[in-house]
């Protein structure tokens, strides 16, 4: 199939950006999206253009690496899936496909389609851990798990912070992100003894990245590659609320 | 001549005790000095998130890089199936010592018994470490931690969360990292290439880097140097690593002086999903635990391979690894199930358009046990696989094919985890030292975190306390000499760049099937010698005739071309390893040597050794440095899984 691609470029975090316009030949069905673009590159380098530069790295939706905003969604038309996941035989031959990197003030572009999603590293260093350090702990089947707090907590734990929640958010909120996160530690016993202090933290953090706030708009979870439940959201909320009457955030 | 003496430095005495004694005997630095020394850390997987955040935990200044934007990018975080620790919570027979024996037998009898028996004893503790951290590993109705079996072994010994268990072990280090970084105890690097070490005094004091984002070179020092860079399998070009995963780090320390052992030592895993296409840019792997349940067949007339599966009748299927290893079943180890599917696409029993791939069948599992037991253990991977393949594998069997994995080679460390060039350290798959000539499945997992968080950390106080370290800083000549050697070779790719014709990818590509087709899952003599032959040529053309273009700043041509540049010269050091090495063991099958039956035949008389090849410069024969392999508390056995 051939395809019209309508990218943005931009060479540097500083510089003005602008779409260009390209044309995809003999693009196979069975290419991933990523290959397409590939595919794309290698005639621009052999014609002496500069490539398109997007990140990419595991292409099995799991690092969390790549994140191309396409034709107005993020991720891209498929459910549940990373742009990597994405395959050509979803398109038709004749589509204008546009792409442009995850916009939000916290992400600022450093070229074209990459951008700098360090502010979602800065949540998760404000408390997005237990404070275990390494050594000897409880053994492990000392402390029991229900099977369904389990579950719980790894559904919210399978987010690969893509940062798709804060590109397709109008607000460009990172609350789908950090709720993941407090939700996964607060299922879990382990993530008890410092509930009140990490999510008073992560959400001040979020806050001071400049991510905007939740109006409950629901886009987060509509592109999120893992499908992860709003209903976190509402989780973080709750679990800010009962931290404002903890001792424990108290001391911060 | 050279002049290096390999010493394994494996302390004496019984192995059950060793490391509990070792750990009493090393030298310690006093918690109050700790924070006068710094170390680097290169790469932020299992090994080198768990390394730097345990060493800052323990007072000492650290130093962390990685090439991502982010820690949590590393490529551990892919890993599927699960790790393995000698819990022995179910009454199975598992022990410290079984996984001992798995692991020594796995490997094929290449691998050291001395660091694979610390490794068995430190699983247990990072099952714990990791729960405490909030890993969310599988559980019990009882809220008990889940086990499930393995490939290569006879025991549910794999803890695992979902298909995601190596994103979720990776994130509790990243997040244990992290909590370091906050505290100030970690100066986090990211978007940084390692590009060479610098050594002062024969000593490993720090490195060059470029930063990917402005092409800025730069100079960190430190006192001890850790690498934690992962495995080299994209030197196939297809495999199941990630796009960026590269030898480049561990290379420029071999040119340094590090030596670089078992390179040939390459993991091909049996369940991948097969090569469509030219445009591929990587393989997707499905994990090993599917064949727990799913059954491996071809047909049993080349006549039938094209045939829809579901009309080839019971009688008319081959069930080939049920057949010949009656034991183990689709169970057995990697390197094994890969031959045998290889051998029956060989013999035009392969099916699929392009005849190389096997069926993996959830038939009867789906009869067994109902649909909804088989989508709740690997719904996700399922779902992978139909939105890849556009195929519904609870309708049609999977169809797989072997694919680079995991290298088990890397650069040589001895028991402290060191190399031969002093204060650098080796951790994770970027050393050789645990898997011998075949991983087993699950086993990745472990050794990455049994290294960084339960082996350097107190190795490396060894290290600090029992040397001197003068002063250095990054105006010291050995950093001007070594980031003018990379500022050159920068200038030198982007002078031929200009100027070339051909794409990185395209040399690339040529590397790559020149290795899979003559160092990958068979290799014979003649091959292997053509093979040089031709990566000399392809390596001097690349330096020609490249074409990459010329930003100066973000510019993923640029790093590729650096990579594959390290790429070729280590493609000719895998194949002379493997012409070396006149024996099959685990996954280094050379034709010449196999039993009537075609199964791997090992020399112990002649190979029982660490291969640890010393750099003479680009296109020039290593020098090799044996390292004897002596097997104590394992009767050496030709392995059999019959």
């Amino acid at each position: 199939m051939n395809l019209t691609l309508v990218v943005w470029r931009q060479s540097g975090p500083n510089e003005t950006g602008a779409f260009k316009t390209y044309q995809a030949k003999d693009v196979l069905p069975e290419m991933s999206f990523l290959e397409m673009l590939d595919f794309v590159n290698e005639d621009l380098i052999k014609a002496g253009d500069e490539p398109i530069q997007f990140d990419s790295d595991c292409r099995e939706g799991i690092c969390g690496s790549c994140g191309i905003v396409i034709n107005g969604q993020a991720h891209g038309p498929l459910q549940g899936v990373a742009t990597c996941q994405l395959y050509m035989r979803h398109f038709h031959d004749g589509d204008v496909i546009s792409m442009e990197p995850w916009r939000a003030k916290a992400f600022p572009v450093v070229h074209d389609l990459v951008v700098n999603r360090s502010a979602f590293d800065r949540i998760i260093q404000s408390g997005g851990y237990t404070s275990a350090k390494t050594g000897k702990h409880a053994e492990a089947n000392a402390i029991l798990v229900p099977k369904e707090d389990q579950e719980a907590a790894m559904d919210n734990a399978a987010c690969i912070g893509c940062g798709a929640c804060v590109a397709a958010c109008p607000n460009a909120s990172a609350s789908l992100f950090t709720a993941a996160k407090i939700t996964h530690l607060a299922m879990l016993p382990q993530g008890q003894v410092e509930r009140a202090r990490r999510v008073k933290r992560m959400v001040e953090r979020m806050d001071l990245e400049g991510f905007g706030n939740c109006s409950n708009i629901g886009e987060c979870r509509a592109a999120c590659p893992k499908e992860i439940s709003i209903e976190a959201i509402a989780k973080m909320r709750s679990e800010y609320l009962r931290a404002l009457g903890s001792t424990e955030a108290k001391e911060d | 001549m050279s002049t290096i003496q390999l010493d394994s430095k494996i302390p004496s005495g019984p192995l059950e005790t060793m490391w509990e004694r070792h750990k009493g005997d090393i030298k310690i630095v006093n918690p109050a000095n700790k924070r006068k020394y710094t170390i680097i850390v290169v790469g932020t997987g299992l090994a080198g998130s768990s390394a730097a955040a345990s060493m800052a935990e323990l007072g000492y200044n650290v130093k962390s890089f990685c090439i991502h934007e982010s820690a949590r990018r590393a490529h551990s975080i892919a890993a599927q199936g699960g790790i393995n620790a000698a819990k022995a919570y179910a009454v199975d027979g598992d022990s410290v010592h079984r996984l001992f024996y798995d692991t020594i037998k796995g490997g094929d009898f290449r691998a050291r018994e001395a660091n694979v028996h610390r490794l068995a004893e430190v699983s247990t503790s990072i099952i714990d470490q990791c729960v405490a951290q909030g890993v969310p590993f599988a559980r019990e109705y009882s809220g008990e931690l889940a086990n499930r079996s393995f490939g290569g072994t006879q025991v549910s010994r794999t803890f695992y969360a979902r298909g995601q268990t190596g994103q979720q072990l990776l994130l509790g280090a990243y997040q244990a990292l992290m909590r370091q970084v906050d505290q100030g105890r970690v100066k986090f690097h990211p978007r940084q290439e390692m590009l060479d070490l610098v050594l002062v005094n024969g000593k490993a004091r720090g490195i060059i880097t470029r930063n990917l984002e402005t092409g800025a070179l730069e100079r960190h020092e430190a006192d001890a140097v850790c690498l934690a860079t992962g495995g080299y399998g994209r030197i196939f070009f297809l495999s199941t690593n990630a796009m960026n995963s590269n030898v480049t780090a561990a290379f420029r320390a071999h040119r340094r002086g590090a030596l670089f052992a078992n390179p040939c030592f390459t993991q091909i895993h049996p369940t991948c999903i097969p090569v469509s296409g030219t445009h591929q840019s990587k393989l997707t792997l499905m994990s090993e635990s599917l064949r727990n349940d799913g059954r491996v067949w071809v047909p049993k007339r080349a006549e039938d391979r094209l045939k829809d599966p579901n009309q080839i009748a019971e009688a008319d299927r081959d069930y080939y690894l049920e057949r010949r290893y009656p034991s183990f079943g689709n169970l057995v180890p990697r390197d094994v199930a890969s031959r045998a599917a290889k051998a029956v696409c060989d013999e035009g029993r392969g099916v699929g358009q392009s005849g190389l791939s096997v069926y993996l069948d959830f038939r009867d599992a789906i009869q067994r046990d109902g649909k909804h037991v088989i989508a709740e253990k690997y719904g996700n991977l399922f779902d992978m696989y139909h939105e890849i393949t556009n195929e519904n594998p609870y309708e049609t069997p999977m169809r797989i094919y072997p694919a680079v994995h995991y290298t088990m080679g890397g650069l040589w460390v001895d028991y402290n985890l060191m190399s031969n060039v002093p204060g650098l350290h080796v951790l994770g798959e970027a050393n050789f030292s645990d898997h011998g000539a075949n991983r087993l499945g699950a086993s990745a997992l472990m050794q990455g975190l049994a290294d960084g968080y339960f082996v350097i950390p107190y190795t490396i106080g060894n290290y600090l306390a029992g040397n001197t370290f003068e002063k250095v800083t990054t105006d010291h000549a050995a950093f001007a000499e070594a980031e003018a050697g990379v500022k050159a070779q920068i200038d030198k790719l982007l002078a031929v760049g200009a100027k070339g014709k051909r794409t990185v990818t395209d040399f690339y590509r040529e590397l790559g099937k020149l290795m899979w087709d003559n160092v990958g899952m068979a290799r014979n003599e003649k091959g292997l010698k053509a093979t040089i032959e031709a990566i000399d040529k392809l390596h001097q053309e690349f330096w020609e005739n490249v074409k990459i273009p010329q930003g100066r700043g973000l510019n993923k041509e640029l790093e590729m071309a650096g990579r594959v540049a390290d790429f070729l010269e280590l493609g000719r050091l895998m194949a002379y390893d493997a012409l070396d090495r006149k024996e099959s063991c685990g996954g280094h099958f050379r034709e010449e040597m196999q039993t009537e039956e075609g199964e791997a035949k090992r020399d112990d008389e002649k190979f029982a050794y660490v291969a640890a090849w010393e750099y003479q410069g680009a296109g020039k024969n290593p020098v090799l440095h044996k390292e004897a392999l002596t097997f104590e508390n394992i009767h050496l056995a030709q392995r059999s899984y019959k």
